[in-house]
């Protein structure tokens, strides 16, 4: 395997204001998540006054990101191909804000939509159309976003005679379509999809995908995150293979994941 | 099938950019009032799911102070013979105050610490939990006025218009609940059982506040020490609005109000600098 360093790119400088249509609507310079895992595990103060006073403190590095550098233009689809612990997720989450890099820079230009985060913060006890608003503000709506979406997005769930029955009651079919219709409700600038969604019944996953197209075909970004390599191939525009925190290879959907598929096979035997 | 929303938000929706860290308290603040209808939501889920859940609901605000008022009444007259003119209203004023501060102060920990689950997935400012439950914290805080009154009445004493000035002392006190919240979380991050402490050290700071006791009844000497203690302001200006119905001296206003602001101010300097860890451990 060629040594996967990412091309030096030269965009360090772009100034961020002026919204050009060119700009990145996601930009990773060098961007870098370094966890400082204990040895062992500490998880108490007493233990860490213990071993702080024996003097036995070990620490390693792991790096889930490793200098990654990568741009994704506006209405793009990019997927992030690679096995268990290679740094997709994380990448996600640098790019839905939840971690800072500690090294390197991230942009993000406009309202992530994580579909990572379905039902966040559901509450059984409260009814659907409470935990409708609370769901819609963890996602970063205001309440007037969500009175306005408010009937779509109950007629689009088909959860109109329950609305106001505690969440409790409903199966985790409702629940899930509740939480897409949510994260859906309002068109983000920039989608992030890990796993291709599988919600609901059959008819309901086709309107959900359906969905996640009209976005696209407006110019929403999307990264897409996802095990199927014909999932992939069918949906991305460009295709980021990633191991150990590093971009191997980034580039045309059948060439990254014909080469990835190959690089499997050889492994696994 | 639905209409769907394609107005794009881009164009006044922030950059975000990872390599501005600078000025982060600042911007927290900025990123709190953007989402302050979620932290609206969130007291509205903590208090209506407490009431939905149990039957006694929120008659259980007002039953846990009165039960320890009339323990503590019946053990200080009884047993250590004090003799003090309307003792249960002067420890139940002072309690609920103490309960406000000794739950919203350690809760806040426990949502920003075992809430965990939710920071890892999305992004939210780090602070809309520690100030919703500052928010939950003041409406049962303001229920818990209601026994307080009825116990006043009923001891032969009379209410003041002052309660009208106690909004001021309770803002002060959730200042300063979410300061200690903010700051002892910010432990909390890295050491799990710093939570159990925590609890402890309340427990001892609770005595060492004259809530169930006069203050006078100490050494001279020792009440001095215990000017130290901020809680002590605070307690006894929200005691003398609610129950003794006179107007703080001017001192006692200046020393609260800035007691508060510097413990939030420290505590929101702390938290914000060290938010960005809450990804990395848990």
């Amino acid at each position: 395997m060629s040594s996967p360093t990412a091309p030096n790119l030269s965009y360090t400088a772009v100034p961020l204001k002026g919204h050009l249509a060119e700009e990145p609507m996601v930009l990773l310079d060098e961007a870098t998540v370094r966890y400082r895992v204990p040895r062992e595990r500490i998880r108490t103060f007493k233990e860490f006054a213990i071993r702080r006073m024996q003097g036995r403190m070990h620490y390693e590095d792991l790096l889930a990101v490793d200098r990654v550098s990568f741009e994704v233009r506006k209405g793009e689809v990019v997927g992030l191909i690679g096995a268990n612990g290679a740094g997709k997720t994380t990448l996600l989450r640098l790019v839905a804000r939840v971690m800072r890099p500690t090294a390197g820079r991230v942009v993000v230009r406009g309202r992530v939509a994580p579909l990572l985060a379905m039902g966040a913060g559901f509450h059984p006890e409260l009814t659907g159309r409470e935990n409708v608003y609370l769901n819609g503000a963890l996602l970063g709506l205001t309440r007037r976003q969500i009175d306005e979406r408010f009937d779509d997005l109950i007629e689009f769930a088909e959860l109109h005679d329950f609305i106001d029955a505690p969440l409790r009651t409903y199966s985790s079919g409702m629940m899930a379509r509740l939480g897409f219709a949510v994260a859906t409700a309002e068109m983000p600038d920039i989608l992030i999809v890990d796993e291709v969604l599988s919600v609901g019944d059959i008819a309901f996953q086709e309107k959900s995908s359906a969905r996640i197209r009209q976005f696209q075909d407006h110019g929403a970004t999307t990264l897409l995150v996802s095990h199927s390599m014909g999932m992939i191939e069918k949906m991305c525009n460009r295709v980021a293979w990633l191991n150990h925190g590093k971009v191997v290879q980034m580039g045309e959907p059948g060439q990254v994941v014909s080469d990835f598929e190959r690089f499997m096979n050889v492994q696994g035997e | 099938m639905a209409k769907l929303n394609l107005l794009n938000y881009s164009e006044n929706y922030p950059v975000y950019d990872s390599a501005k860290r600078t000025l982060s308290s600042l911007l927290e603040i900025k990123e709190a009032w953007r989402y302050r209808d979620l932290i609206v939501f969130l007291v509205r889920r903590d208090i209506t799911a407490r009431y939905k859940r149990s039957v006694l609901g929120i008659a259980w605000t007002m039953l846990n102070p009165l039960g320890m008022m009339i323990v503590l009444s019946i053990v200080f007259s009884q047993v250590f013979r004090v003799q003090m003119e309307g003792y249960p209203a002067y420890v139940l004023s002072a309690l609920i105050a103490w309960n406000f501060f000794a739950q919203t102060s350690s809760s806040s920990i426990n949502a920003l610490v075992w809430g965990g689950d939710l920071l890892q997935r999305i992004y939210i400012p780090r602070s809309t939990f520690a100030i919703s439950t500052i928010g939950t914290g003041l409406v049962n805080l303001t229920l818990s006025l209601v026994p307080l009154f009825i116990v006043i009445l009923a001891i032969g004493f009379p209410l003041h218009w002052t309660i009208l000035l106690s909004p001021i002392a309770m803002l002060f006190l959730g200042m300063f609940s979410l300061g200690v919240g903010l700051l002892v979380s910010t432990i909390g991050i890295y050491f799990i059982d710093v939570v159990e402490m925590y609890n402890i050290v309340v427990m001892a700071w609770m005595y060492l506040t004259p809530i169930i006791y006069p203050l006078d009844i100490l050494p001279a000497g020792l009440q001095g020490w215990l000017k130290l203690n901020p809680m002590l302001h605070l307690v006894e200006l929200f005691r003398d609005l609610v129950f003794y119905g006179k107007i703080p001296p001017l001192e006692n206003w200046l020393i609260s109000f800035a007691v508060a602001l510097v413990t939030l101010l420290i505590g929101w300097i702390v938290f914000t600098g060290k938010s960005d860890e809450f990804a990395y451990r848990t």
